[in-house]
C-alpha cells in the first residue's frame, strides 16, 4: 500500500492525498497563468498594433512634409512653450499643496483633498467650459482686463488661455505626485533638522526638497505630458484657430476635419515620440513609486 | 540638567498626565519602559517636537516649554538615525554648523575632530546609502554632537544593531560622555545596556516615572527584553 503523497513545495503548500495531486495542481496553475497572459496580452497587443498602424499609415516623406508646414511648426512651438510653462506653474503650485497635505492635519482636509481631484475626474470639455464661464463673470472680466493691461494680451481665446487650460488639469496630477513624494519622505529627517537649528522653512529647503528631487522630476514630466495631450479644455476655452491657439492635439483635430489623415497621423507620431521621451525621463530620473501612486 | 514638571501630553488617543522627573547636569540617564508607554513621546516633547498640554520643561535651568526645537540646544538621535540621504557623511556631520552660518574652515575643523572621535575619518566623502547600520548611528551621533549641545537625547540608538556593533557603540557613547560631559537621556529596552552606560535609570510604568537603582539586582524591574 502506497503512502499518501505530500507536496513539499513550500511551507504552506496544499497537501494532496492522491498520487497524481502534484500534476493536477500544476495543471490548474498552468490554466490560471495562461488565462492571465491571454487577457494581459490582448491589451498590450492592441497598444502595439495601434502604434504600428500609425507607422504604416505614413512614410518618412509624408512625415517630413507634414512637419515642414508653417501651421504644424507653429503648433509644435506653441505646444512646447505652453506645456513647459504649464508644467513649471504646476510644480510651483504642487510643491506647497503636496507638502501641506502630506505633513499637516487641518479642518476640512478631506474636502480639500476631494477638490484637488476634481480636474482628474471632471470631463475635459467641462473644465474648458467652466473656465470660459469663469472668465465671463464680473471677477473673471476684471482679471482679464488686468492681465491685458499688464501683458498686452487677453486670456480667453488667446495663448494664455492655452497655458491656463493645460495648467488646470496638469496641476492636479503634479499635486498627487508631490503629495505621494512627501508621504514617502520620513518626517523624522525634518524633526532632526529642526533640533539641529533649522526653522521649518530651512528644514524644508535644505532637507525635504532635496529628498523630493526624483518626485519633482516626475511631477514636472507628468504635468508636461498631460499638458501636451490636453485637447477638450483648449478647444472650448481657447478655440481652434490656426497659427493662434493651435497646439498639437488641435492640429490632429483640424487635419482630420479637413481630410488630411496623413498629416494628422504624422503629428500623432510626433506626440507618441514625446510620450516615449517622457516615459524614459520618468523611468530613469524620476520616482516610479510616486508615479505609481498617482496614475 | 533636564527638569520635567507635571508634564501632560496628548498624541491622538494616547495621553500622558502629570509626569515629573529630574536628571542632573552631566548625568547619563536611561529611560526604560514597555513599548507604547510614552518614552519616545516624552523625549520628543523635551526636544520640542510635541506640543505640551500642561506642565513645564527646563533644560540647564532654562524654561524651554514654549521654545521651538532649534532654540533648545538638544542633540537628537532617533532610532533609525534619520540621516540626510542626499548628503555625504561630511555634510551630515557639519549640517548644524552650516545652518548656523559658521565659516567653512571652522565647519571642516569641527567635522574632522568629530570624525576622529567617531572613528570615521576615512568615510567623510561617502554617501549615506553605502554605510552599515553601526556607521549610520555613528554619523547620527556625530551630527547631533556637532554644535556642542548641552543635552543629548537618544531614542533607542542601539536597538537595530548586532551585538558586536552594539558593544563598539556602547564604548563610543562612554567615550563621548567622558569627553563632552553632555547631559544625556537615552531610551532603551536593555537593562544591561542601561547599566553599562548610565548613572541613573528611570522606568515608566502606568504613566508614572520612578527611579531604578543602577546597580540593583532585580532584572524584572527593568522590563528587559520587552519589545
Amino acid at each position: 500500500m502506497s503512502e499518501p503523497e505530500v507536496d513539499r513545495s513550500g511551507p504552506d503548500a496544499v497537501k494532496t492525498s492522491s498520487p497524481g495531486g502534484s500534476f493536477s495542481r500544476w495543471q490548474s496553475d498552468w490554466g490560471f497563468l495562461v488565462a492571465l497572459i491571454l487577457i494581459g496580452s490582448f491589451y498590450v497587443i492592441m497598444l502595439l498594433a495601434m502604434l504600428a498602424a500609425d507607422l504604416t499609415w505614413t512614410s518618412p516623406g509624408h512625415f517630413l512634409e507634414a512637419l515642414s508646414s508653417d501651421e504644424i511648426q507653429y503648433s509644435i512651438r506653441l505646444s512646447l512653450m505652453s506645456c513647459t510653462l504649464a508644467a513649471i506653474l504646476s510644480v510651483w503650485v504642487a510643491v506647497p499643496i503636496g507638502y501641506l497635505m502630506s505633513r499637516f492635519n487641518f479642518f476640512g482636509k478631506g474636502l480639500i483633498d476631494a477638490i484637488l481631484d476634481i480636474p482628474i475626474v471632471l470631463p475635459p470639455l467641462v473644465v474648458g467650459l467652466s473656465l470660459l464661464v469663469l472668465f465671463h463673470t464680473s471677477a473673471g472680466v476684471w482679471v482679464e482686463d488686468l492681465f491685458k493691461s499688464v501683458f498686452g494680451t487677453g486670456i480667453t481665446y488667446q495663448i494664455p488661455s492655452v497655458v491656463l487650460a493645460q495648467f488646470m488639469v496638469a496641476c492636479a496630477f503634479a499635486v498627487r505626485t508631490m503629495r505621494a513624494t512627501f508621504d514617502q519622505i520620513s518626517v523624522r529627517q525634518e524633526d532632526v533638522a529642526l533640533t539641529l537649528g533649522c526653522s521649518r522653512f530651512q528644514a524644508f529647503w535644505r532637507v525635504t526638497l532635496p529628498e523630493a528631487r526624483n518626485g519633482l522630476i516626475t511631477a514636472l514630466t507628468l504635468a508636461w505630458a498631460r499638458s501636451l495631450g490636453e485637447f477638450g479644455p483648449i478647444l472650448v476655452f481657447s478655440g481652434a484657430t490656426r497659427m493662434k491657439t493651435e497646439v498639437l492635439p488641435t492640429t490632429v483635430y483640424l487635419e482630420m476635419t479637413t481630410g488630411s489623415l496623413e498629416a494628422a497621423v504624422a503629428v500623432s507620431i510626433l506626440m507618441v515620440f514625446f510620450a516615449v521621451a517622457v516615459l524614459f525621463t520618468i523611468r530613469h530620473f524620476g520616482s516610479d513609486r510616486a508615479l505609481g501612486r498617482v496614475i | 540638567m533636564i527638569s520635567v514638571k507635571n508634564l501632560s501630553l496628548e498624541v491622538g488617543e494616547f495621553a500622558l498626565e502629570d509626569v515629573s522627573f529630574e536628571i542632573p547636569a552631566r548625568a547619563y540617564c536611561a529611560l526604560m519602559g514597555r513599548t507604547g508607554c510614552g518614552k519616545t513621546t516624552i523625549l520628543e516633547a523635551i526636544c520640542g517636537l510635541r506640543d505640551v498640554v500642561a506642565g513645564s520643561i527646563e533644560l540647564m535651568s532654562r524654561e524651554v516649554t514654549a521654545l521651538p526645537p532649534a532654540e533648545r540646544g538638544i542633540g537628537f538621535v532617533p532610532q533609525d538615525g534619520a540621516l540626510f540621504s542626499t548628503m555625504t557623511v561630511e555634510e551630515n556631520l557639519g549640517f548644524s554648523l552650516a545652518v548656523r552660518g559658521r565659516k567653512k574652515g571652522a565647519v571642516s575643523e569641527r567635522v574632522g575632530r568629530l570624525a576622529e572621535l567617531l572613528g570615521m575619518s576615512g568615510l567623510l566623502q561617502r554617501r549615506i546609502q553605502g554605510l552599515s547600520g553601526g556607521e549610520k548611528q555613528r554619523v547620527a551621533l556625530g551630527r547631533a554632537l556637532a554644535f556642542e549641545p548641552g543635552i543629548l537625547c537618544l531614542d533607542e540608538p542601539l536597538s537595530a544593531l548586532d551585538d558586536e556593533t552594539k558593544e563598539g557603540l556602547i564604548d563610543l557613547l562612554s567615550e563621548v560622555r567622558e569627553e563632552t560631559g553632555v547631559t544625556t537621556l537615552h531610551i532603551t529596552h536593555s537593562l544591561q545596556e542601561a547599566r553599562s552606560l548610565c548613572d541613573m535609570i528611570l522606568v515608566m510604568e502606568d504613566g508614572r516615572v520612578r527611579e531604578l537603582p543602577v546597580d540593583g539586582d532585580s532584572p524584572a524591574d527593568g522590563q528587559e527584553g520587552d519589545g
